[in-house]
């Protein structure tokens, strides 16, 4: 039995294998409306995530699966101090897979060392997020027909931000990958990615700080949101919070062929006027997100079709 | 007694650890959980050595069998172990870095799912051996305690 807890869990040809039943998915939707018929997908969400658990619950539905679960701590048995290890026992007993969300870090992985079905990690604090890798890796193959040869821009909190860190560490596998880490100086790249993953692997990247330097060099510019709850003041929230504003005079500055990915909820770091750019990929971002989840739920419950 | 001498009797069966950096030899006692067993240990704080100038060694009478030295080799993996068996060295064991260390160090991060999973061991792995690094298993939050040598 699989289970999903970090990108790298699936290597490049699984992967590849992974995003061509994705590209299927969407070309095909009848051919496997049926295929989960009778199974069913347990969600367990300990904190709230409107997209992420409803991606998971869409992929199961539209596959003619079923769902159940919970979507805060509060209405499940963790109010009453159960443990992660016993709810997953419990629930192996009710559903075929499950996708869980939960604040700490680690709780994923204690939940498939004791789960009788696959459990696909769908964000276990500020640690991973794999699903969301997965799709962002989805809609630049898909937009750009590549995941090699290219130049990745990635823009606003890249010290907090752990889906830019993912896509970095599932990106660096693919050869000829090269970024652009925009960010101010209070929000720029851990150490830790810079120098065990970039550096460690000769990477080549650059970092710099206004958005406009970067622009015309770009395949891909990969936005992000200063999140609030990373700041310990309102003060340094409010000066980082709109430093970076992608709007129609900047998307001037790129290609005809760069796209805008965003791991959404975007606040005010894409102008709503972007929306209208048939560059302006986000949205389409949030329908792969379900296709490989789709993908990802048919691989983890081994059905072929 | 000899000035500057001190004699501690031999074993029959154990072990003996030698080049103990000076004064870490009660946290070794600490970690092979040696208060919990039944079993003769004598500890020599300080001892002169021509290598290290000053030094630590553990005499251990037990089985063995009884004892996981991997530890060791996370605390120090300089240490030198010497098998004793009818009263005579039979061997001496190469420390190694272990692969995986389990409820010996407790991760720090608040953010951790050990932090409030009732029961959970507590296990880091070794994700690089050329740097010594040490991540927790859930969280992967590198290890940077001051249990190893320093």
């Amino acid at each position: 039995m699989r289970h999903l807890m970090s990108p790298l869990d699936f290597s490049v040809e699984e992967l590849e294998k992974l995003m061509n039943l994705a590209g299927d998915i969407e070309a095909n939707p009848e051919k496997y409306a049926h295929v989960c018929a009778g199974k069913k997908l347990a969600t367990l969400f300990y904190e709230p995530s409107t997209r992420t658990r409803l991606s998971h619950e869409a992929a199961m539905l539209n596959l003619g699966g079923s769902i159940l679960g919970f979507s805060s701590a509060d209405s499940s048995s963790a109010a009453k101090g159960e443990s992660v290890a016993d709810t997953i026992r419990t629930i192996s007993c009710y559903a075929d897979i499950c996708a869980m969300r939960h604040p700490k870090e680690g709780a994923a992985l204690v939940a498939s060392a004791h789960s009788g079905i696959p459990v696909i990690n769908a964000g276990d604090g500020g640690h991973q997020h794999p699903t969301q890798t997965l799709t962002d890796m989805l809609t630049i193959r898909t937009l750009k027909g590549r995941l090699d040869n290219m130049t990745i821009g990635l823009c606003g909190d890249l010290k907090f931000g752990r889906t830019v860190h993912s896509l970095i560490h599932a990106l660096v596998r693919y050869p000829n990958v090269k970024f652009v880490l925009i960010s101010p100086e209070e929000l720029k790249i851990p150490s830790y990615i810079r120098k065990d993953v970039l550096d460690r692997q000769n990477i080549e990247y650059e970092e710099v700080v206004r958005l406009e330097d970067a622009l015309p060099k770009l395949d891909i510019l990969y936005m992000t949101r200063v999140q609030k709850e990373r700041f310990f003041n309102e003060e340094d929230y409010v000066r980082m919070k709109d430093f970076y504003i992608l709007d129609s005079k900047k998307m001037e500055l790129a290609s005809h062929d760069m796209y805008v990915l965003h791991p959404l909820p975007r606040v005010n770091e894409i102008s709503v006027e972007v929306d209208k750019d048939p560059r302006a990929a986000y949205f389409k971002q949030a329908q792969y997100g379900v296709y490989i989840r789709m993908a990802l739920i048919m691989t983890l419950l081994n059905i072929e079709v | 007694m000899v000035k500057n001498t001190l004699n501690v009797g031999r074993i029959s069966e154990g072990f003996v650890l030698d080049h103990i950096q000076a004064g870490r030899s009660m946290d070794i006692y600490k970690y092979l959980h040696l208060d919990k067993l039944d079993c003769c240990v004598a500890i020599i704080k300080n001892a002169k050595s021509s290598k290290m100038g000053k030094k630590d060694i553990m005499k251990i009478e037990c089985p063995i069998d009884f004892m996981d030295l991997d530890i060791l080799g996370f605390i120090d993996h300089n240490i030198t172990v010497n098998i004793v068996q009818d009263e005579k060295v039979v061997d001496k064991k190469c420390l190694r870095l272990p692969n995986e260390i389990r409820n010996v160090i407790r991760c720090k991060n608040p953010r951790c799912i050990t932090s409030i999973e009732q029961e959970l061991d507590h296990v880091f792995v070794l994700t690089d051996p050329e740097n010594e690094i040490y991540r927790c298993k859930y969280c992967e939050q590198k290890y940077d305690g001051r249990l190893r040598r320093r």
